[in-house]
């Protein structure tokens, strides 16, 4: 690259290349976390956090490759479609690991849910429920 | 330029949906496996994206909403199913 | 149907939510376009009812773009973290499930801060008490107490953001007295 081709195209050019190289590597440690953490609860924070800022990144490249200004309100619903919608399989995922117990204790340094559990199951007389909440 | 991104992100990719596929097979539990399932639903989408970005088009837009929407409710489904099978031999 | 009717400023936002996906689907901003979306959003919000969101009637577009950024650079923060921890620690990263008591106890609020809590930094939102809005956390790397007032400290700073955001009048004025005391 000479000083000369330095246009605004190729300064576009280059943040959307390393916008959608990070944006992959961001897909690599979701799966890395996925392979190296121990319990469910950690996967789940690999599964869902990188998702979001590469999908961000993705997205943005495509805004800076179009360049035409009507796609970004699309590329924005899109997003937005993927910020409230993440955290809520998240959190489904993570209660239902919770309860049917895939978590390692020794893996916790301090787990303030357990006594909430234990005690809301010893006043309904039920042995395992860990329904603390709402009973949908 | 945007066939050295191409490629290396083809290899990046591709090694992150190996990593998920692995962590199907092996997943200890049936929340793993979906967990895994959702994150290549993301690498898939992620594979369309760059392949709209590299090639200047806007086909598949709606198919990767409509990818990243599976996966929610997917997710959500299993879940939900996963809870109710644990309940269900107490009651008996 | 013996429904509460809600006034049309409460379903405002909810309208122009609808409307701007209807333009960004067709990707098409032009005002018949956009009329013609209006017209179907209100036919859908009559059809399709909804309980309203207890919206807190008041929006600080001054403090949200600040929490926007901050946000978005918390996002950024959070996947290299869980990169680093999966990188280095691996298998012997330990974890904790703490239970943070919000201060606000609007559906809204609870809500938005468990969304925003589950992309920040090192935080995941196992369970949630509605009726005392206690949101029991899981902090990936929280090794000991330090750690988990910190997490403590940092998710009840996200909710005092959203709700110098959103809040109604009276959970702003609590919370401006507990800082200011």
């Amino acid at each position: 690259m000479n000083p000369e081709t330095l246009s605004g195209d190729t300064v576009i050019d280059a943040v959307s290349a390393v916008f959608l190289v990070v944006g992959a590597l961001m897909s690599l440690a979701a799966a890395v976390g996925l392979l190296r953490f121990p319990d469910l609860m950690t996967r789940m924070h690999a599964a869902t956090k990188p998702q979001v800022l590469g999908l961000f990144l993705l997205l943005s490249a495509l805004g800076l490759q179009m360049r035409t200004w009507w796609v970004w309100p699309v590329l924005v619903v899109a997003w937005i479609f993927q910020l409230l919608t993440v955290p809520v399989s998240a959190h489904m995922v993570g209660r239902a690991g919770y309860r049917t117990k895939h978590l390692h204790p020794e893996l916790l340094s301090t787990d303030e849910l357990e006594a909430v559990v234990q005690q809301a199951a010893g006043t309904r007389g039920f042995t395992d429920d860990d329904e603390v909440t709402d009973r949908r | 330029m945007m066939q050295l991104v191409l490629t290396v992100t083809a290899v990046v990719l591709s090694l992150a949906a190996g990593g998920a596929i692995i962590r199907i097979a092996r997943g200890p539990s049936l929340l793993d496996r979906v967990l895994a399932a959702d994150v290549l639903l993301a690498i898939l989408g992620a594979a369309l994206c760059i392949d709209m970005a590299v090639n200047r088009h806007l086909n598949n837009l709606m198919l990767l909403v409509a990818v990243s929407l599976i996966g929610f409710v997917g997710s959500v489904t299993v879940a939900r199913f996963v809870a109710d099978r644990r309940e269900k031999p107490r009651e008996s | 149907m013996s429904r509460k009717r809600i006034s049309l400023r409460q379903e405002l936002p909810l309208l122009v939510w609808l409307v701007v996906v209807w333009g960004a689907l067709w990707r098409d901003f032009s005002p018949g376009n956009l009329l013609f979306g209006a017209l179907i959003a209100v036919v859908v919000a009559r059809l399709f009812y909804l309980p309203p969101v207890e919206l807190g009637g008041r929006f600080n577009v001054l403090r949200a773009v600040p929490f926007a950024l901050m946000f978005l650079a918390k996002v950024v923060a959070a996947s290299f973290q869980v990169l680093y921890l999966a990188a280095a620690k691996g298998p012997k990263v330990v974890s904790a499930v703490i239970a943070v008591p919000l201060r606000s106890h609007s559906d809204l609020l609870v809500t938005a801060t468990g969304h925003v809590t589950a992309l920040i930094p090192g935080s995941l939102v196992v369970e949630v008490d509605r009726s005392t809005s206690t949101l029991y956390i899981h902090g990936i790397n929280v090794r000991n107490a330090d750690d988990a007032a910190q997490l403590r400290k940092d998710v009840r700073d996200t909710e005092a953001g959203l709700i110098r955001i959103m809040g109604t009048k009276a959970e702003l004025s609590a919370l401006n007295q507990e800082v200011g005391a």
